[in-house]
């Protein structure tokens, strides 16, 4: 099953990076062809203003994982420094952290991410701050977590009675020991970014029209379910895909990064 | 005829690194009111023959043939929900961990009276009446008062006393007691094996005792096998086997204990204990012993008569050639 | 002297975990500090090594007070004291191969030149009795025995005067753990370093130990050469853990006579008044649970025991 998440995110991948050489300009529009299904010029169809519903596919891959992986990189980077000083140091950090980190994640994750898109205004660039803010709490919980652990265990003990400090303690015994677990959520958060996005984009706070995004076009397509329900299909098909994809591959990268099950 | 009877128990495990065979040919008899010691070192095999008797081993990945028969009836073949009747009435377990073993969110009464009212169809106010009893029976001081704390209240030892007293509430024919005093403190310690000791000779109760300390065998165990990869080496009564160790393996143990020190060293056993993977024909134990000769590398010494009532397997028995 | 503790104290919020607690270990000498759980004999490691602050009372180490160094200054003073764990699976870095983890210490000490490291590692690692090939292996790939022998290297590299081990040997097999304790035994002689031992297994400290100490709830009760304590236990908390331990032997085993201790340890956040073993002694008298007995000892012969039945002609018996 790893291996089917590896394929489905690598192709992903290609298809954000590649797609978009391939298919042409996805604003390009064919009058003669509003609505039609799926054909030989048009693989997966048109939408209402006859654009190629392939090309916009590709151009909102490329969306799509910018805003998982930007927003998912921007939590890592503000979230584990975070975690990894309130959880070693303890003292008066940690607990305003943690209260913090409690209010915000007493509300669910779209519907901060939602308040915050409205702040910040509609663009790619809200989206990603947007839904890096609002991963930041689950992710500064977890190095947390994480730190309390393995900063109990005997080898850090050992490091502080061979003298080290606490730069070296932090850097080579503590965090290498919590990295497989941030890992593994790495792979949760940027499916649920992934989502985040197009949701965003869906209700109108996040990637604008005409720029093609996955929710953009779901929201589109709501019009035309009945009469073209491909439109509708295609996006929420590779939604699912890309998110089954980085979640199988998260549980194959929990075996994988087990120091204890390498040969 | 003996209370349980194993004859050539084999069990093996399916797992990611291929089928790992964790008891070889383990023949053993269990009279009533016996205590019998399985010992031996971690990934001996110990464990795993007791737990095969209440089949409380992973059925998806267990591969056991053999027999194993408790009062003439056969236990491997029994189906599920009559071996659920077996399982705590007539077979039951004391686990090492009587930390993790008790379920903290339930009183010490209900879990001993739900034991009670599920094999014995007590009613309650019998039930709870009998559970003063038990808790009495095990050396808990204020049994009525002790039956409403919950298990965070009790101490360890205090725990464990529970523990044993729910593996006696319906008054087994056999008790599996697994290192039940290993996570005790030796002052504690004692005060458990007394319970054991008790309760045999109460209610005639066939103890199997699985423990790596020879010390809790010496005191308490009638009998002894002594196992080393999965088959049985040595197997005596107590007395027999500690006066006259025969396999090399057992004596190497006995010698290896700190307090049989010659001349401020201990006798170590050289080596590792063979991959439970291959089982070629010879002595699991050759690469390890002193003894050992051609015929320990060119086929397996079978389990053999030593003396009355002594077997061991070893082709050079108390290190003659 | 290596070490000097003098009245030492920890307490964990309301868990006093070490009470009143006095030792000292001379030049090539091995303590065993010895007591059930509970009874703050790991806290006592713990302080020494400056692993967790004590909360009063002086620790010296070879003459010097480092009861309240800084970490910055305290740690120069490190290459002097190391520490043995009981655990050999969570005691060694899993990112780390077995080559790094014994060099850690020589690289905290600025021994930097790879040429010096790599050679006294394989010598370290040689003396514990470690093929070179196990250098470039991560602590997963070895035995339980092999990790306690690299935590061994790793504590013993810099060649420190004292080594704190902490039930060392306790989570090996028989057969492993002797070949361990004979390797402890080896190395001590060779390099002369003084050792806190501390463990609950008796039969282990009367195999290593010069003296022993032997702690109850936070405090000591018993001290004295080994041979004089298994031979002649003063007090009665110290002739029950004797008498409970089981030997091998079962002729012997069930004709001795055994003090079987009431109740359970009390705990060490409400201790008992007087004598902290008064509940669980079956001497006690009055005086046990008002007045405190101080370590004395009537007879001078350096083996003191905290107990009101000690004196200069008399010596409890708790079996009778």
């Amino acid at each position: 099953m790893p291996m089917a998440g590896l394929v489905l995110v690598v192709a992903f991948v290609l298809l954000a990076l590649l797609g978009p050489l391939v298919t042409g300009d996805p604003a390009a529009q064919d009058y003669l062809a509003t609505l039609a299904p799926p054909s030989g010029a048009h693989p997966m169809g048109t939408d209402d203003l006859g654009r190629d519903a392939f090309a916009r596919i590709a151009h909102g891959a490329q969306v799509s994982l910018q805003a998982g992986v930007l927003s998912t990189l921007l939590a890592m980077v503000v979230g584990i420094p975070i975690g990894l000083v309130a959880g070693f140091y303890r003292r008066w950090l940690d607990p305003i952290v943690m209260r913090l980190v409690d209010v915000t994640l007493a509300f669910p994750f779209l519907v901060f991410a939602v308040g915050l898109a409205a702040i910040i205004g509609p663009s790619l660039k809200g989206v990603v701050l947007a839904l890096g803010f609002s991963q930041l709490p689950a992710i500064i919980r977890i190095t947390r977590g994480e730190v309390l652990a393995v900063r109990e265990m005997d080898y850090v003990a050992a490091a502080i009675a061979d003298g080290a400090g606490d730069g070296h303690i932090i850097f080579r015994y503590v965090l290498p020991n919590c990295a497989s677990p941030l890992i593994v959520q790495a792979t949760v958060a940027i499916p649920a970014a992934i989502i985040g996005e197009a949701t965003l984009s869906f209700l109108g706070l996040g990637v604008q029209p005409p720029t093609p995004s996955w929710g953009v076009m779901l929201t589109t397509a709501q019009q035309y379910l009945s009469d073209a329900p491909w439109l509708a299909i295609w996006p929420g098909l590779m939604i699912a895909l890309a998110t089954l994809g980085f979640n199988l591959l998260g549980d194959g990268l929990r075996d994988v990064l087990d120091p204890r099950s390498h040969r | 005829m003996s209370l349980l009877e194993i004859t050539d128990l084999k069990v093996g495990f399916d797992t990611e690194d291929g089928h790992v065979q964790a008891v070889r040919d383990i023949s053993l008899t269990l009279d009533e009111g016996e205590i019998l010691a399985l010992c031996g070192e971690s990934g001996c095999g110990k464990s795993v023959t007791a737990m095969s008797i209440p089949r409380l081993l992973p059925p998806a990945t267990t591969r056991l043939t053999g027999s194993i028969r408790l009062d003439g009836r056969e236990l491997t073949t029994l189906p599920e929900p009559e071996m659920r009747q077996v399982r705590g009435k007539t077979v039951s377990v004391v686990f090492q961990e009587p930390m993790t073993s008790l379920n903290p969110s339930f009183t010490v009464g209900y879990q001993i009276t739900e034991v009670l009212r599920r094999h014995e169809r007590l009613s309650r106010q019998a039930a709870n009446q009998r559970a003063v009893e038990l808790l009495e029976l095990v050396g808990i001081p204020a049994p009525v008062r002790r039956m409403k704390e919950y298990p965070h209240q009790l101490s360890g030892g205090m725990r464990q006393r529970v523990m044993i007293a729910i593996a006696v509430a319906c008054s087994p024919r056999v008790l599996i007691a697994d290192e039940p005093t290993t996570a005790l403190d030796v002052t504690i310690q004692a005060g458990v094996l007394d319970v054991f000791r008790d309760l045999r000779d109460r209610l005639g109760t066939a103890i199997i005792l699985i423990t790596h300390d020879l010390g809790v065998v010496a005191d308490i165990a009638d009998r002894a096998m002594v196992m080393y990869a999965g088959r049985a080496v040595e197997q005596a009564p107590v007395a027999e086997l500690f006066a006259r160790p025969r396999h090399p393996y057992t004596l190497g143990l006995m010698n290896a204990l700190p307090s049989a020190a010659v001349n401020g060293r201990l006798a170590e056993i050289p080596g590792m204990v063979p991959s439970p993977l291959s089982d070629p024909d010879q002595c699991a134990f050759h690469d390890r012993c002193r003894f050992a000769q051609d015929d320990c590398r060119a086929s397996r010494p079978p389990l053999e008569r030593q003396g009355d009532d002594h077997l061991a397997a070893c082709f050079h028995p108390g290190g003659q050639s | 002297m290596i070490l000097r503790i003098d009245n030492l104290v920890k307490h964990y919020g309301p868990v006093r975990a070490v009470d009143g607690l006095s030792l000292e270990i001379g030049e090539g000498e091995v303590l065993g500090l010895v007591g059930e759980s509970g009874s703050g004999k790991s806290t006592v490691g713990k302080c020494v090594l400056r692993l967790t602050e004590p909360t009063a009372g002086t620790i010296e180490l070879g003459g010097r007070d480092i009861t309240h160094l800084s970490r910055r200054a305290m740690r120069p003073l490190r290459r002097d004291v190391h520490m043995v764990f009981q655990d050999p699976f969570s005691s060694l870095n899993p990112r780390f191969t077995i080559e790094r983890i014994v060099a850690e210490p020589l690289l905290r000490h600025k021994v930097t030149d790879r040429r010096e490291v790599a050679g006294r590692v394989a010598a370290m690692l040689e003396k514990v009795g470690l093929r070179q090939e196990m250098r470039k292996r991560f602590p997963h790939e070895l035995s339980g025995g092999q990790r306690q022998r690299v935590g061994l290297a790793r504590a013993l590299i810099l060649e420190p005067k004292l080594v704190v081990a902490d039930e060392p040997v306790s989570a090996l097999d028989v057969s492993v753990q002797a070949s361990v304790l004979n390797l402890i035994t080896d190395l001590q002689r060779d390099m002369g370093f003084s050792c806190l031992f501390i463990t609950h297994d008796l039969s282990v400290v009367e195999f290593l130990a010069d003296r022993i100490a032997v702690m109850y709830l936070g405090k000591i009760v018993e001290s004295g050469p080994t041979a004089e304590i298994f031979a002649g236990p003063r007090h009665p908390y110290t002739q029950a853990l004797l008498s409970a331990a089981p030997v091998a032997d079962p002729a012997r085993q069930r004709e001795r006579r055994r003090i079987v201790l009431g109740g359970d340890v009390p705990s060490p956040m409400d201790p008992p008044s007087g004598c902290r073993f008064h509940t669980r002694c079956p001497l006690a008298y009055d005086e046990c649970r008002t007045s405190e007995p101080l370590l004395n000892d009537p007879r001078g012969s350096g083996h003191p025991a905290a107990c009101h039945l000690v004196t200069a002609d008399r010596v409890p018996d708790a079996a009778k």
